[in-house]
């Protein structure tokens, strides 16, 4: 059975026809050609398929994309301006969070979500932020180091 | 996942008119965290969801009789984020904070939770213990079913197929009343309990003496647990050191915990009368914390910054 939605993409008009059983993530990997969300666990738990829906992160692995119809809908590609990363972005090149890659977009996501509402966020508010997003190299201090610093790339 | 039909009714009349269509091959949906892991599994194979995201004023959460009116569509996010919850309850406002990760928080709704019934969750133990109730609907009416009846077995609740919960209530609060949640998390921060409890203790006006006494237990059986020959054995008794520790010996009867990675089943028997003891001195220790409260000087209002959630 499908569905006809209409949604934004980092802030393009998405017009398509879905199975009513598509995920969120499989509708942006395979129908949209977002590739820079990633399945991790498929369960909920991992957060590297983390994307923001109306500004709040979700796990797209756990939505159904008709449950985007009508909302705003950011992933990782979203967060550069006119081809200039965002201050998480940066900060995680400078600051070595930028590691295998693998969690790294749902990271990235996160942490701008968190920036949004705290800007100088402290380590233990991050770590109270970022609990859902593993990173199976286990390399938490680069991470939490580039996301306290992402403030000095903001302007 | 198997195909489904997907509606999405405007309002709580058609959302009852579509289950009343469709039966037990109906499920709602909300935020989905639950439901979607247990369809990609097939453990769940409905025929047609009802999205309640085009639901409007299910979410909200105010001041009722005193008490607290939580909307079933309200996230667990604004729960833990409502300054009415954290003035009020703030053991609740704790509890919802620490379910899962901020990605389920931010679309899980409070109706959902319950729904799903899972006996490892953390809120049902908190609002069993504070009295809570539920009121759930359908095209026939409306019931309001107190939530330590609410629950059945693993993933079963009282709930019938065209019912909806729309609301969750928490009565207003006794003086001298403490409250507390803990759970025991031997792996990670979003992991299930090995074993959780949540006490809500009133002291009398001599602050000697317990007037009264709620105890619930998660991740040790099959639903929730309310451990009311615990509570009776605490009823009217004077406050003494040891009654904490006999009460959570009493628990211990009531609980039938199966063992897996997070625990022998002993072992989590064990756990669950040295929790229910911890929590009993936690919600002490809040009720002399208040008091204290209460009877220092008034200091210059201090503004506490908000951070988590924001008001919707």
């Amino acid at each position: 059975m499908n569905k006809k939605i209409k949604f934004r993409v980092n802030g393009k008009k998405a017009e398509l026809e879905v199975p009513t059983n598509r995920l969120l993530i499989d509708c942006l990997r395979y129908d949209l050609g977002l590739t820079g969300t990633k399945e991790g666990c498929s369960v909920g738990v991992c957060g590297a398929c983390t994307v923001l829906l109306d500004g709040d992160m979700i796990t797209a692995c756990l939505t159904l994309a008709v449950m985007a119809d009508g909302h705003d809908i950011t992933t990782v590609e979203g967060l550069a301006k006119n081809g200039e990363l965002n201050p998480v972005q940066k900060s995680f090149i400078q600051y070595g969070g930028f590691q295998c890659g693998i969690c790294t977009p749902g990271q990235v996501v996160a942490a701008t979500a968190l920036l949004k509402e705290n800007p100088k966020p402290n380590e233990e508010e991050i770590k109270d932020w970022m609990m859902g997003n593993l990173c199976r190299c286990t390399g938490y201090y680069k991470i939490i180091e580039s996301i306290e610093k992402a403030h000095q790339f903001a302007k | 996942m198997i195909p489904f039909e997907y509606r999405t009714p405007k309002n709580l009349k058609e959302v009852h008119a579509t289950l009343k269509e469709f039966g037990a091959d109906a499920k709602l949906i909300s935020g989905g965290t639950a439901l979607v892991i247990m369809m990609k599994q097939r453990l769940v194979r409905p025929s047609c969801l009802v999205s309640l995201g085009s639901v409007r004023g299910l979410n909200g959460i105010e001041l009722k009789n005193g008490g607290v009116s939580i909307g079933g569509l309200a996230t667990h996010r604004s729960v833990e984020g409502s300054s009415l919850v954290r003035r009020r309850l703030p053991m609740l406002a704790e509890t919802y904070h620490h379910v899962a990760t901020l990605r389920i928080r931010n679309v899980a709704t409070v109706g959902g939770g319950l729904a799903h019934a899972d006996p490892n969750q953390d809120p049902p133990p908190s609002l069993i213990a504070l009295g809570a109730t539920v009121k759930v609907t359908s095209a026939n009416g409306s019931r309001v079913v107190p939530l330590d009846e609410f629950f059945k077995g693993y993933y079963e609740t009282i709930l019938n197929p065209d019912e909806i919960i729309t609301e969750v209530m928490v009565p207003k609060l006794a003086a001298n009343t403490g409250a507390a949640y803990i759970k025991f998390l031997p792996r990670t921060a979003d992991d299930y309990a090995t074993v959780s409890a949540a006490a809500v203790l009133t002291l009398d006006k001599t602050m000697k003496t317990i007037a009264d006494v709620r105890i619930a237990l998660g991740s040790v059986g099959e639903t929730p647990i309310h451990a009311t020959a615990a509570e009776a054995l605490l009823r009217g008794q004077p406050l003494k050191a040891e009654a904490f520790a006999e009460a959570g010996e009493k628990a211990k009867e009531a609980v039938d915990p199966v063992s897996d990675f997070r625990g022998s089943a002993a072992y989590k028997k064990d756990m669950a009368g040295v929790f229910v003891r911890r929590a009993l001195e936690k919600a002490l220790a809040d009720i002399r914390q208040q008091a204290k409260a209460k009877s220092a000087p008034k200091p210059a209002k201090k503004k506490v910054a908000k951070k988590k959630g924001k008001k919707k």
